[in-house]
């Protein structure tokens, strides 16, 4: 029997979980998760520890424009809510839907991240640079770090959009645009406590 | 699924059951439900700092306790840390956690008011 193929299977209630490799990705994935816990964590403390030193350079009361950074969170949280709807699709069947919530989900990062980089330049222009202050750089580190998975996600997620454009849902991609989704979802969470730690409080307190 | 002579490329085809149905209709329903409650919670961190309405020593642990709330929401909602069966990842972020507060502390301290 093991020699024989089947080329078509019916649609299971996971479908990122029903192979034994999908359950690895998955288990895998949230271990990463939890290292990357700790790398935005030292981040932040840094952070924390030197953004009061600011030397002669802008502090974050002359430079946060915090309407413009609400925007950005909003739009952030709606693709994480975008790659819910893909996902759904998915268990549905319905692999159309989830190419499209997908792309939408990369058109929102774009959108993000052009607002950071117009955020960045914007505050380079107000004399901030990387190597102004301890606050600026420990600001850029944070925040760009950030970007930089923002980037990454983009590029991982519309890697598997043209890699599978045209195969539907299988039991191998399942499992990929699942755990890109779970990428996706924590550089949310970690876009949270900057929105709060840095952007709140820097301009509150 | 996992039996011998199985090919992981072929497409999956098929309407799932009645019951998963159901199931993704009641999840879709939390979803926009959760998401709702996160733009509120941001909206309200954010209005409690823009309108200098609260005083500023209120407004910090405030916006800290919707920030948790929001994250929490997130992980176990939008990435279902919340379904049965998912006990390790559950262990490997709250790992995550457990070393991710003491480094976020002693960095603050040492670099902030010790300043080494």
């Amino acid at each position: 029997m093991a020699d024989q193929t089947v080329n078509q299977h019916t649609l299971p209630p996971n479908p990122e979980k029903a192979t034994l490799e999908g359950r690895n990705k998955f288990l895998g994935f949230w271990f990463f998760l939890g290292g990357e816990t700790v790398l935005f964590a030292s981040l932040f403390g840094t952070y924390l520890g030197l953004r009061g030193g600011v030397v002669s350079g802008p502090g974050p009361d002359d430079l946060f424009h915090l309407p413009l950074v609400f925007i950005m969170t909003m739009i952030l949280l709606t693709s994480s809510l975008t790659s819910v709807f893909a996902i759904i699709s998915m268990k549905r069947g319905n692999y159309k839907g989830l190419l499209v919530w997908m792309w939408v989900t990369v058109a929102l990062g774009l959108a993000f991240l052009g607002l950071e980089i117009y955020e960045f330049y914007e505050y380079y222009h107000y004399g901030l640079g990387f190597t102004t202050s301890a606050f600026a750089s420990s600001f850029y580190t944070l925040v760009g770090t950030h970007g930089a998975h923002v980037a990454f996600g983009i590029g991982w997620i519309v890697t598997l959009l043209i890699r599978y454009r045209k195969t539907g849902l299988t039991l191998t991609n399942a499992p990929k645009f699942y755990v890109a989704v779970l990428y996706w979802h924590f550089i949310d969470v970690v876009w949270v406590f900057i929105f709060s730690v840095v952007y709140l409080m820097g301009y509150g307190g | 699924m996992g039996q011998h002579g199985m090919d992981p490329s072929a497409p999956l085809t098929g309407k799932p059951s009645k019951k998963t149905q159901r199931k993704l209709r009641n999840e879709m329903r939390t979803q926009l439900i959760s998401f709702v409650l996160m733009i509120f919670l941001t909206s309200m961190a954010f209005i409690s700092i823009a309108s200098d309405a609260i005083p500023t020593g209120f407004a910090m642990p405030f916006i800290l306790l919707l920030a948790v709330i929001q994250v929490i929401l997130q992980l176990y909602v939008f990435m279902h840390l919340n379904e049965r069966g998912n006990g390790w990842p559950n262990a490997m972020i709250w790992t995550g956690v457990l070393v991710a507060i003491p480094t976020v502390a002693s960095l603050m301290l040492l670099l902030g008011i010790v300043k080494w």
